[in-house]
């Protein structure tokens, strides 16, 4: 294991003071030269059962610990890992260059592909500039031109999902973020590629939809998509932020309750304890879904991938009608 | 009762300056008329007798400032005596997430309302031409969208389409239905989508934006009108302007998220008070009669 995975988890202490145990004994073993290899492989034998038991009954609120992470890999850090010969491509025409919002051409596979997504800082200082992954109008304009793009050159689009939601902010406002998120929505519902959606992370609100419209939507194992924060949830409702956890149960924002609901297709596996304890697995899990995914749409016209497309979203909502 | 307002003439037509308005804050909290016989203004404080301001289609007198009001005053103001035929009253709202206090939520809005929904929709006749309104109402709910709300203004939407008629909705929504979890948010890809279908068939279609329009509901079809129109001094926005205050720790500009902002800044065609609404909205509409302009093919 790496020692680079950043803070320890609350609910991973057990399991990290286990490890630490583990490691000193083996340490001492060798100094003294004393045989410890029963007692070290009991210990290990508990740790791997702790860390079965911890990380297989994760509640909602301990996988948005995960997925909000700071080690957890970020857009860039996946197209780095799963793409070929990314060229990033800035700016939407209109405004500015939204860093935020990132985007450009990529082989996936050794297919040319569109990928898009909102991009988190790694640390204090990229998060500033990075405005903590939340774009302004202008990324999700910048967005839509790349995919634009993409579409006049018959490239399929990649979108990477992970936005704690809209950017609460006056000149996101001044600059038409709502315009800007609706327009997202319907152009892309007009594309005449496939078009992937991958949540890597948070799925947060009209921030993720104005990316958000695909043929195929995957979610990894520990990510989130909601309509909005279990903390904002649980503010309005309850008029109380102590029931996040109340909200996000009731919410149904995990992947498995997606995946019934029908809101995403797949479950991409991550590595026990999260994508950040492993990134290179993740990635590779990651990669294998979207070619998985991918390959078949490839032979479909482009009136399919539009119809397809929009009978997926046409057919969101329960309702009773007599 | 309603009816004769629209036969008296209204006594003040002005609307004031862009600029004094109350506190974000207060025009999020305050209520629909209550039922007393004086009502003091949001914006001014002063006293209107309830009838007075009836007559004056619930715009204030001394100041022009414009009251809520339901989705069935807004049908009346705007489609021609007894033409609104409804179509889609039978979708019925059910709890697919087992969300707490959902189910009783509903009921109550249901009997506070009179209103199954948060939207009534059909076919109307304004000044004599069929068009397809869409018309929220913000006592039910706040007039958030859920799955019944996305799929009237879908269906709506496509009832247009197929009878190649105009679609005018008029918008007023808090945002999602949360109760609703990520089906709510949904509903935006759903109301947006069908509008590239409505252009596709030469449909205009045009969103009034009322107080007030925020959330979920701003960003799909609200915000995606061919022409978007505002009424005076309605809040309109993304996001919440306590949330954005909270985060920012600054006090917001003058006017932010009302109609007149929007204007300002460049996402709303014109801002048209209520009494000149219908004749405005007949006005824009006859100019996409037929097609419109000359054959472009
Ligand atoms: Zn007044």
């Amino acid at each position: 294991m790496s020692n680079n995975q950043g803070p320890i988890l609350e609910f991973e202490k057990p399991v990290v003071d286990l490890e630490k145990q583990i490691e000193e004994l083996k340490k001492f073993s060798q100094e003294k030269g004393i045989d410890m290899h029963e007692q070290i492989t009991a210990l290990e034998q508990k740790a791997e059962n702790l860390r079965m038991e911890i990380y297989t009954n994760l509640t909602v609120m301990q996988r948005i610990q995960i997925v909000r992470h700071p080690k957890r890999p970020t857009c860039l850090d996946y197209i780095g890992m799963i793409f070929d010969n990314f060229i990033e491509l800035h700016g939407d025409r209109l405004y500015r260059d939204d860093p935020a919002m990132i985007g450009g051409i990529a082989y996936l596979n050794g297919i040319p592909v569109t990928v898009v997504g909102q991009q988190k800082g790694r640390d204090t200082k990229e998060n500033i500039y990075r405005n903590f992954g939340m774009p302004h109008p202008e990324g999700y304009r910048k967005a839509l031109r790349l995919m634009k793009q993409a579409d006049k050159f018959g490239r399929p689009v990649i979108c990477l999902v992970d936005v704690v939601g809209a950017y609460p902010g006056v000149e996101a406002e001044e600059r038409g973020q709502g315009e800007a998120i609706a327009r997202g929505i319907m152009e892309m519902a007009n594309l005449r590629v496939p078009v992937i959606v991958a949540v890597t992370g948070e799925g947060g609100s009209g921030g993720a939809l104005a990316t958000g419209i695909g043929n195929r939507v995957l979610i990894m194992e520990n990510a989130y998509y909601s309509v909005i924060s279990p903390e904002g949830c649980a503010a309005i409702l309850w008029r109380d932020g102590s029931k996040v956890q109340e909200a996000a149960e009731a919410l149904k924002i995990g992947a498995k309750d997606l995946l019934e609901m029908g809101i995403v297709d797949e479950i991409v596996p991550e590595p026990i304890g999260g994508a950040h304890k492993n990134p290179a697995l993740a990635s590779k899990n990651l990669k294998e879904a979207l070619v998985s995914n991918l390959t078949p749409l490839l032979n479909l016209s482009p009136s399919q991938l539009l119809e397809e497309r929009y009978q997926r979203f046409r057919n969101y909502g329960q309702f009773i009608e007599n | 009762m309603l009816k004769d307002l629209f036969k008296t003439k209204p006594k003040y037509i002005t609307v004031k300056s862009e600029r004094d308005f109350q506190p974000r804050d207060e025009a999020v909290e305050k209520k629909e008329i209550p039922d007393g016989l004086w009502v003091k203004c949001n914006r001014c404080s002063q006293i209107t007798y309830n009838k007075d301001l009836e007559r004056n289609l619930k715009v204030c007198p001394k100041c022009g400032y414009h009251f809520r009001i339901s989705s069935k005053e807004r049908l009346e103001l705007l489609a021609d005596e007894g033409s609104f035929q409804e179509i889609d009253k039978n979708l019925k709202t059910v709890n697919i997430l087992d969300f707490p206090n959902y189910d009783s939520r509903i009921k109550k809005a249901q009997k506070n309302t009179d209103l199954a929904e948060a939207v009534l929709t059909g076919e109307a006749r304004m000044n004599g031409i069929p068009l397809v309104l869409a018309v929220m109402d913000f006592g039910f709910m706040g007039a958030s969208m859920g799955s019944v709300v996305g799929e009237k203004i879908t269906r709506a939407a496509e009832y247009a389409i197929q009878k190649k008629l105009p679609f005018i909705a008029v918008t007023a929504s808090g945002g999602a239905r949360m109760q609703e979890g990520i089906m709510s948010l949904m509903q935006m890809a759903k109301t947006s989508q069908v509008l590239n279908r409505l252009a596709e068939a030469g449909c205009v279609y045009i969103s009034v934006l009322t107080d007030p329009t925020t959330g979920g509901v701003f960003a799909s079809f609200a915000a995606l009108g061919d022409i978007i129109i505002a009424e005076p001094n309605a809040l309109i926005g993304f996001a919440g302007a306590r949330v954005i205050q909270q985060t920012i720790r600054q006090t917001l500009p003058p006017g932010f998220q009302t109609a007149e902002f929007l204007l300002e800044h460049g996402f709303v065609d014109m801002i048209v008070p209520r009494k000149d609404l219908k004749s405005t909205l007949t006005q824009l509409i006859k100019f996409h009669l037929n097609g419109g302009g000359v054959d472009v093919q």
